[in-house]
């Protein structure tokens, strides 16, 4: 409680967010969701639920997603982050978020940047998902807009276009 | 570059969208205002009772903290919504719990809930009621006083204002009766409510946040610090959704926050959390409809009685509009020769219920398409045909009088529905499997209306007024109090303005609401904002275009549109030149009733929509009988909602809306406990994932409505409806159990499966039978 108030009680942090290197001085039970909105100002990243039940919180942390309001900043000591502001490339849409936005998958886009997080997950471990691969990769991240079809959608378009790519490299 | 595509009709991507997947759209919770504090809410514990006692435990610094009580409210201590029955902050009695009683407010966020939690308040509790059926009884009166004692609002509703005559009882083949509840449902939008307030001595009062209708809290706040419009400003922020969840508690927060910022001096940012907006918030209404049907031997409707009843909670809130929705859907797509609806909103200690999308009507129509299952069932037709002999059809008058005078076929669309369901082959597949298995599989489906826009005079009350006015570098921009919150009100009010200014979709801009900048084009809620308020955008920008004219080329051809005959190029220059010349340019365009509407209140008779959605939707079901559990395996969702403006956007509105509806069937279920809601979490309420749901297929028949804007009607609220009887029809099918009660859980299934043995059929009980030898055949349908 007021933990922030005595210095004593703060952790200095060095983490990656975004392929930055940053330094937090924060509480050490701060949630990463909070340190990421709060301290570092990227508030791509929602609180939904605040409990690892949505996943509108969801950021990459050393390749694995994770509900970053499940994680105590002592956690992230030297890790890689990725949030959504990190996925775009060159300031040009990643070609998830171009199919998010050409086949509908976000509406309210409160769940959009956890969802094309799990979606950017979910297509580095299977580049070319089945339907049920994808109900299931993406079962953590909850929408209450879209009934997932279109998400479907978008992940299985995005899924498409990396085709070409994958088979040359 | 004459004859440009139209853009309605097509599917350009979302006005906001970019921001929306780059992470950068900015809602409540990202903003952040210089010299910003924190606010939250004491609340009740007990669900009524009188408060003896407040104190503040000494461990707090309480000096860091601006404590607001009712006795800080400037004006009225009310939160209005239709009546003023419900205080802004409780005073001497709570009448639900959770109901707000003190705010703080504090530079750090984190310190907060421990602050609340020090807030000792002790109660003399009074004796709670939670079901309709207590609140029925007036044995304790928590609401009004005599014939209003516990009830919000009244309706009766008579086909030609007769009551049904006594002979069609007497001289009936049968008469079905059967009785059909739903429960609470939470919104459930993704981002909870949360609002910032500012507050400044000579300008007044500023909300910003999340919410569908900015007006509706200028309202409110006009009223808590009793200040003039002009100084109660409201801007709506990106709105993580909204379902209605949005549209009445805004009010509430809103005023809250500006109450602190008042006595704080600080702007205030109010954002619940999880638990507390779920605990604290509006749900669904839950209700318990009541039927009783006259029928021939041959499967005609003769007379209905309906009675309705919803739970409206501890105040009054809009529950009387509410019910009134339900009221005029209760009767269906169907011809009744003689009908009377009754119906009625009782108050209980729960925390109010408000709007959520379908507002009263997946209620009334989740029993009426049970019931239509169990007549059939009675008469010994199939659902089909049953249905097909009572549907209403272009030329006949609904329950309220009302000519349809549009197209209406609802006889094709059950055909097109169950061809592209392939329903029959399946329901001959399933019958002849399910015997043999311990999967039971079911196919079932709905048929059923929604009305578009305001009910009766109220489209004629908002009095909408739309604007679109030129900016500096000559684009036109929309000003309305529309709000988007995902169902893509930006995008097809620019779709409508483009392609009536001949102008590419990109061109076009609209404005955030802010209430000082946009007038007021009326509430988004209703299935308003394409149908009405889209052929206001149409209009206003006809109208820009004449203004324009005289700086566009001369007409080349006087027999076509002005549209089309210029270039994008030539139409910024004509505005420059215009701009150059006058200064500024906006034009609008105010809502004109059709001659033809006519709605009387009193006998609940007339045009009570301008235009009507028709749909069948079908579901099929798996039903595990080793596991009790019940799973939507393929939906099929058909509809005819006018012209469609942009696909993608119209089939992500129904389906996700049919997701909604499979939760409120199969999965979601508050739990109360004392008045307070038990599993106020997303661990224990539970909504559909991606794992859950099955193919949802949408298709939708087209025909142009000459109300709205390029033929377009509501759309909003109409896949809310169907899902849960569509499910439960397809229930019965699968197990031969009519289980009339949503939500509808493994557990429910469990008990009724273990009641009666799987094999027999179901038992239909409250059934006058006149003629007996049917009585035996019937149940094998
Ligand atoms: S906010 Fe982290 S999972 Fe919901
Ligand atoms: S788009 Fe609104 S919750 Fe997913």
């Amino acid at each position: 409680m007021q933990a922030d108030r005595g210095k004593f009680e703060m952790t200095r942090v060095a983490l990656t967010v975004n392929d930055e290197k940053r330094i937090v001085e924060t509480p050490p039970m701060k949630r990463l969701l909070d340190v990421l909105r709060e301290d570092l100002h990227l508030t791509g990243a929602k609180e939904g639920c605040g409990e690892g039940e949505c996943g509108a919180c969801a950021v990459l942390m050393n390749g694995d997603l994770v509900n970053s309001c499940l994680v105590p900043i002592l956690q992230t000591q030297g890790a890689e982050i990725i949030t959504i502001e990190g996925i775009a490339i060159d300031k040009k849409l990643h070609p998830i978020q171009q199919c998010f936005l050409e086949q509908g998958g976000a509406q309210c886009g409160i769940c959009t940047p956890g969802m094309i997080l799990a979606t950017y997950h979910l297509l580095e471990n299977i580049p070319q998902p089945t339907l049920l691969q994808i109900q299931e990769g993406l079962n953590g991240n909850l929408c209450r807009c879209t009934g997932y079809m279109r998400i479907f959608n978008s992940v299985l378009a995005a899924a498409a276009k990396a085709t070409p790519q994958s088979e040359t490299q | 570059m004459t004859n440009r595509p139209q853009t309605v009709g097509s599917s350009p991507i979302r006005k906001e969208g970019r921001d929306k997947v780059l992470g950068r759209a900015q809602y409540i919770d990202d903003i952040t205002l210089p010299g910003m504090w924190f606010g939250a809410t004491v609340r009740s514990s007990i669900p009524r009772g009188r408060i003896t006692s407040i104190s503040f435990d000494p461990a707090i610094p309480w000096h860091e903290y601006t404590i607001v009580s009712a006795a800080d409210i400037p004006g009225e201590n009310t939160i209005v919504h239709l009546t003023k029955d419900h205080p802004c902050l409780a005073v001497t009695h709570v009448n639900h719990c959770q109901e707000p009683i003190l705010l703080l407010a504090h530079p750090n966020r984190a310190v907060l809930p421990a602050a609340v939690a020090a807030v000792h308040i002790t109660y003399e509790e009074l004796p709670a009621i939670f079901t309709i059926e207590d609140s029925e009884k007036k044995e304790q009166i928590i609401w009004g006083e005599g014939e209003n004692a516990n009830t919000f609002k009244t309706y009766l509703m008579q086909k030609d204002q007769k009551p049904i005559p006594d002979e069609v009882w007497q001289t009936a083949d049968y008469i079905v009766e059967g009785e059909y509840r739903t429960g609470a449902q939470e919104q459930l939008y993704i981002e909870n409510n949360g609002v910032i307030a500012e507050y400044d001595p000579e300008k007044g009062v500023t909300v910003r946040g999340s919410m569908q209708c900015p007006f509706y809290l200028v309202h409110a706040l006009e009223l808590v610090f009793n200040l003039p419009a002009e100084k109660c400003r409201v801007i709506q922020t990106e709105t993580g959704g909204a379902f209605g969840g949005k549209e009445d508690f805004p009010s509430v927060i809103g005023s809250h926050a500006a109450l602190l910022a008042m006595k704080s001096a600080h702007p205030v940012k109010l954002c619940y959390d999880r638990a507390e907006d779920m605990a604290a918030t509006t749900k669904r209404h839950p209700s318990r409809t009541r039927h009783r049907t006259a029928v021939s031997k041959d499967g005609k409707l003769l007379a209905g009685e309906i009675d309705f009843a919803i739970d409206g909670g501890a105040y009054a809130t809009l529950s009387p509009v509410v019910l009134s929705r339900g009221t005029i859907h209760a009767p269906g797509p169907y011809h009744w020769p003689h009908l009377t609806v009754r119906a009625k909103a009782m108050a209980t200690n729960i925390p109010p219920h408000g709007a959520f999308r379908g507002f009263g009507a997946p209620q009334s129509i989740f029993a009426l398409e049970r019931h239509m299952d169990k007549i059939a069932k009675v008469v010994g037709l199939t659902p089909e045909e049953l249905r097909r002999r009572n549907f209403l059809g272009t030329g006949y008058r609904t329950a309220t009088g009302q000519l349809l005078k549009d197209p209406v076929d609802m006889q094709h669309l059950l055909t097109r529905a169950l061809e592209e369901s392939n329903y029959h082959a399946k329901r001959k597949q399933f019958d002849a499997e399910n015997p043999i298995s311990t999967i039971k599989r079911g196919i079932g489906f709905a048929t059923f209306f929604h009305g578009a826009g305001f009910t009766g005079s109220g489209e004629r009350r908002l009095n909408s007024l739309v604007e679109i006015e030129l900016t500096a570098e000559g684009r036109p921009r929309i000003l309305v109090s529309s709000t988007e919150f995902g169902q893509g009100t930006n995008t097809i009010l620019c779709q409508i303005a483009a392609d009536a200014l001949n102008l590419p979709y990109e061109e076009v801009l609209i404005a955030q609401p802010d209430t000082t900048l946009v007038p007021n084009s009326g509430p988004t809620v209703a299935s308003r904002t394409a149908m009405v308020v889209g052929k206001l955008v149409e209009r206003a920008a006809e109208s820009l275009l004449a203004s324009l004219a005289p700086f566009l080329p001369p007409l080349l051809n006087r027999a076509r549109s002005r549209a089309a005959q210029y270039t994008r190029t030539q139409f910024c220059h004509a505005a420059l030149k215009y701009l150059a010349q006058h200064g500024s340019l906006k034009t609008e365009a105010r809502y004109q009733s059709p001659g033809d509407i006519f709605w009387d209140d009193n006998t609940y008779s007339g045009e009570a929509y301008p235009a009507y959605a028709w749909a069948v939707y079908v579901a099929e079901v798996v039903v595990d009988t080793t596991t009790y559990s019940a799973q939507v395996t393929n939906f099929y969702a058909l509809q005819e909602v006018g012209k469609v403006l942009h696909p993608i956007l119209a089939a992500g509105q129904i389906e996700g809306g049919v997701a909604q509806g499979i939760g409120y069937a199969l999965y979601e279920k508050c739990l109360w406990r004392n008045g307070h809601l038990a599993n106020n979490q997303m661990t224990n309420y539970i909504m559909p994932t991606s794992a859950d749901l099955p193919s949802i297929h949408v298709s939708f028949e087209e025909v142009p409505s000459p109300h709205g804007a390029y033929g377009a009607k509501g759309i909003g609220e109409l896949p809310m409806d169907g899902p849960a009887p569509a499910i439960l029809n397809a229930i019965e099918h699968a197990t031969g159990l009519a289980f009339n009660e949503i939500p509808l859980l493994p557990e429910d299934i469990f008990e009724r499966m273990t009641r009666i043995p799987t094999s027999s059929t179901e038992d239909l009980d409250p059934i006058i039978d006149r003629d007996t030898q049917v009585e035996t055949s019937e149940v094998s349908a």
